[in-house]
């Protein structure tokens, strides 16, 4: 019985997976264009707002919306708009939260997730920076390797899962690779467009001042490409967490994505949403704290 | 004033630093082959400074390039003197903005030395002195777009001088200056180079700064870029930009200097239109 319901699911989450990925990687294939019309308007928003810095005013909305949200959600189903035994209230859901988090739960498994996250991040995003910006310089390399990128990114991260426990195993690494493959593909594109996009008077500035390859890549490379990169780190930390709940729901014993998993099988709907918060906190606490590492690493980018 | 034809400069007394023989750069593109520089045979003396003017597009970025290794000729040969031991060849101030976007004033100007792996302290002296000299001191720590065009281009000078080269390869660097900031910078940029007497190549489209600054001047042809004729300024050194100016041998110097140049300009013109109509 169990091994159907198993069956059900996968085709279930590969599916929905596939349409998150689809719209991820048309992220990734927009950032270039999406990147400048967000700065004006940025910029537009500065002038028009007279007292309040425009990004001061961003950040409170961040926090009212989703609020705002909660409030409609709660009166939809105490006045029986939504069907209690699909959406809960937030009230309900809140009691299991604290029981979860009372007992541990749900700190147990979001940091057994987080864990996988960050090993997966580090493992596909450090060697897609390398290589993206070595790609970005040298064009030979770019030759070799753009043809295998092109051939792999468009197949579903979710439709590999299976070859990935075949090789890595039911354990730890088998999460951390699908993270990993996560993170890789939206880093290395972006890296490389960054440093395509770098003018060329840099590179001629650094050859004159015989800036060795290294310092290159470090002085002018890295450097120039850090805001296209940054979009492709949260691009991939994004798709990470996609892929975490989905790798975490097959024969995982902890994490997020197990615990709702095991929510669905003991019919635990609360539970269910519990994990589903979470997800989606963890991906604006993410959204945050990059927003604010972007701020830090790129004070050039500092309006006058 | 003596105006000397390109030809006959080989054999110089002064030693020669940079010796250039039938030079010739073509660049292939879609619209076809543009010949940019052409039959360019050129010595130019150690701590020589020697200017280049010429109508748009004449070739003489094109040239400093050459020099710089950034771009190699299509025919001809370059011979450059060494530089001293542990001093680097040459620096080049480039045309337009070229300061990293990603690094602070400092950390622009120490690039050269940075990259050379120089000790902090001499990076900080070095970087210091230039900046004050260039009156950036006060923005060490701004990035390159809080500033103003000019000041951009100071910093990008102090950026080449730090670096300590045996030759300096300036391209336009005061186009972007005001007439105030361009005459304190050529009284600077002349003392500074009347410490170090280095060779210096020097591009601009003012004929002013030309005979201001110069030892020789270069006026160049335009499409193919070939050198027209080679003048050498008389004027004595140390030099005061605006006494120099109200000296009536500088009137007739600028005005013959006008008048080759203005020839070329027409030239071109005509050979532009030539082309759009064609
Ligand atoms: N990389 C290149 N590819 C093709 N053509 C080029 C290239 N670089 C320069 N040229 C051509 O060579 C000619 C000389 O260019 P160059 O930049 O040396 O002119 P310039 O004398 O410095 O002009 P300006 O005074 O406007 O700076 C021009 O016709 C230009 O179009
Ligand atoms: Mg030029």
């Amino acid at each position: 019985m169990t091994t159907i319901r198993h069956a059900n699911l996968e085709v279930g989450a590969a599916s929905s997976a596939g349409e998150a990925e689809e719209i991820a990687h048309d992220m990734a294939t927009n950032t270039e264009a999406a990147a400048h019309p967000l700065v004006t308007n940025k910029v537009r928003q500065a002038r028009l707002s007279g007292g309040m810095s425009a990004s001061n005013r961003d950040r409170i909305i961040n926090v009212i919306s989703p609020i705002a949200l909660l409030v409609l959600w709660e009166i939809a189903t105490r006045t029986g708009i939504f069907d209690a035994r699909f959406f809960p209230a937030p009230s309900q859901i809140f009691d299991t939260l604290v029981t979860l988090v009372g007992n541990g739960t749900l700190w147990n498994n979001t940091w057994a997730s987080l864990q996988r996250l960050f090993w997966g991040a580090l493992l596909g995003g450090v060697p897609a920076l390398m290589l993206g910006v070595a790609m970005g310089l040298y064009r030979p390399l770019r030759a070799i390797v753009d043809p295998l990128v092109s051939a792999t990114y468009p197949v579903p991260k979710s439709a590999i899962m299976p070859l990935i426990l075949l090789i890595f195993g039911l354990g730890e690494a088998s999460k951390i690779v699908m993270v990993a493959i996560g993170v890789f593909y939206p880093v290395l594109i972006n890296a490389v467009a960054g440093v395509r996009e770098i003018n060329k008077v840099y590179l001629d500035v650094g050859h004159n001042f015989r800036a060795s390859r290294w310092q290159v890549f470090t002085t002018i490379a890295v450097p120039g490409a850090l805001p296209l990169i940054m979009s492709g780190i949260k691009l991939g930390i994004g798709m990470g967490l996609i892929l975490i709940a989905i790798a975490e729901m097959i024969g995982a014993k902890s994490g997020l994505g197990y615990m709702i998993w095991n929510a669905w099988e003991v019919l635990s709907v609360e539970t269910m949403y519990v994990g589903l918060l979470t997800i989606a906190l963890l991906g604006f606490l993410f959204t945050l704290l990059l927003n604010e590492i972007e701020r830090v690493i790129i004070p050039w980018r500092v309006q006058r | 004033m003596a105006t000397v034809p390109a030809s006959t400069l080989a054999g110089n007394v002064a030693p020669v630093k940079i010796r250039i023989r039938d030079l010739e750069k073509s660049f292939d593109s879609p619209a076809g082959r543009v010949v940019a520089l052409a039959d360019i045979s050129l010595d130019i003396p150690t701590g020589c400074f020697f200017m280049i003017v010429g109508p748009s597009g004449c070739g003489k970025t094109t040239l400093l390039r050459i020099l710089a290794n950034l771009e190699t000729p299509t025919r001809g040969s370059v011979e450059i003197g060494s530089p001293a031991v542990g001093q680097p060849g040459n620096s080049m101030i480039f045309q337009g903005d070229s300061l990293f976007p990603w690094m602070t004033v400092w950390d622009n100007a120490a690039y050269g030395l940075a990259m050379r792996k120089r000790p902090k302290s001499e990076i900080d002296e070095v970087v210091g002195h230039y900046l004050a000299r260039i009156g950036m001191t006060r923005f060490a720590k701004a990035y390159p777009n809080q500033l103003s065009g000019g000041m951009r281009q100071r910093v990008s000078i102090a950026r080449a001088f730090a670096n300590n080269p045996d030759i300096l390869l300036m391209d336009e660097p005061f186009s972007a200056l005001d007439e105030q900031n361009k005459v304190m910078l050529q009284e600077e940029l002349l003392k500074i180079w009347e410490e170090t007497r280095k060779t210096v190549l020097f591009i601009t489209h003012s004929v002013d700064e030309a005979a201001t600054l110069g030892d020789r001047i270069m006026i160049m042809t335009a499409h193919p870029g070939r050198a027209k004729r080679i003048v050498d300024v008389p004027f004595d050194r140390p030099r005061h930009v605006l006494e120099l100016r109200a000296q009536p041998a500088y009137g007739e110097l600028v005005f013959s200097i006008w008048g080759e140049l203005r020839e070329e300009v027409q030239r071109a013109r005509a050979l532009d239109e030539g082309e759009v109509r064609s």
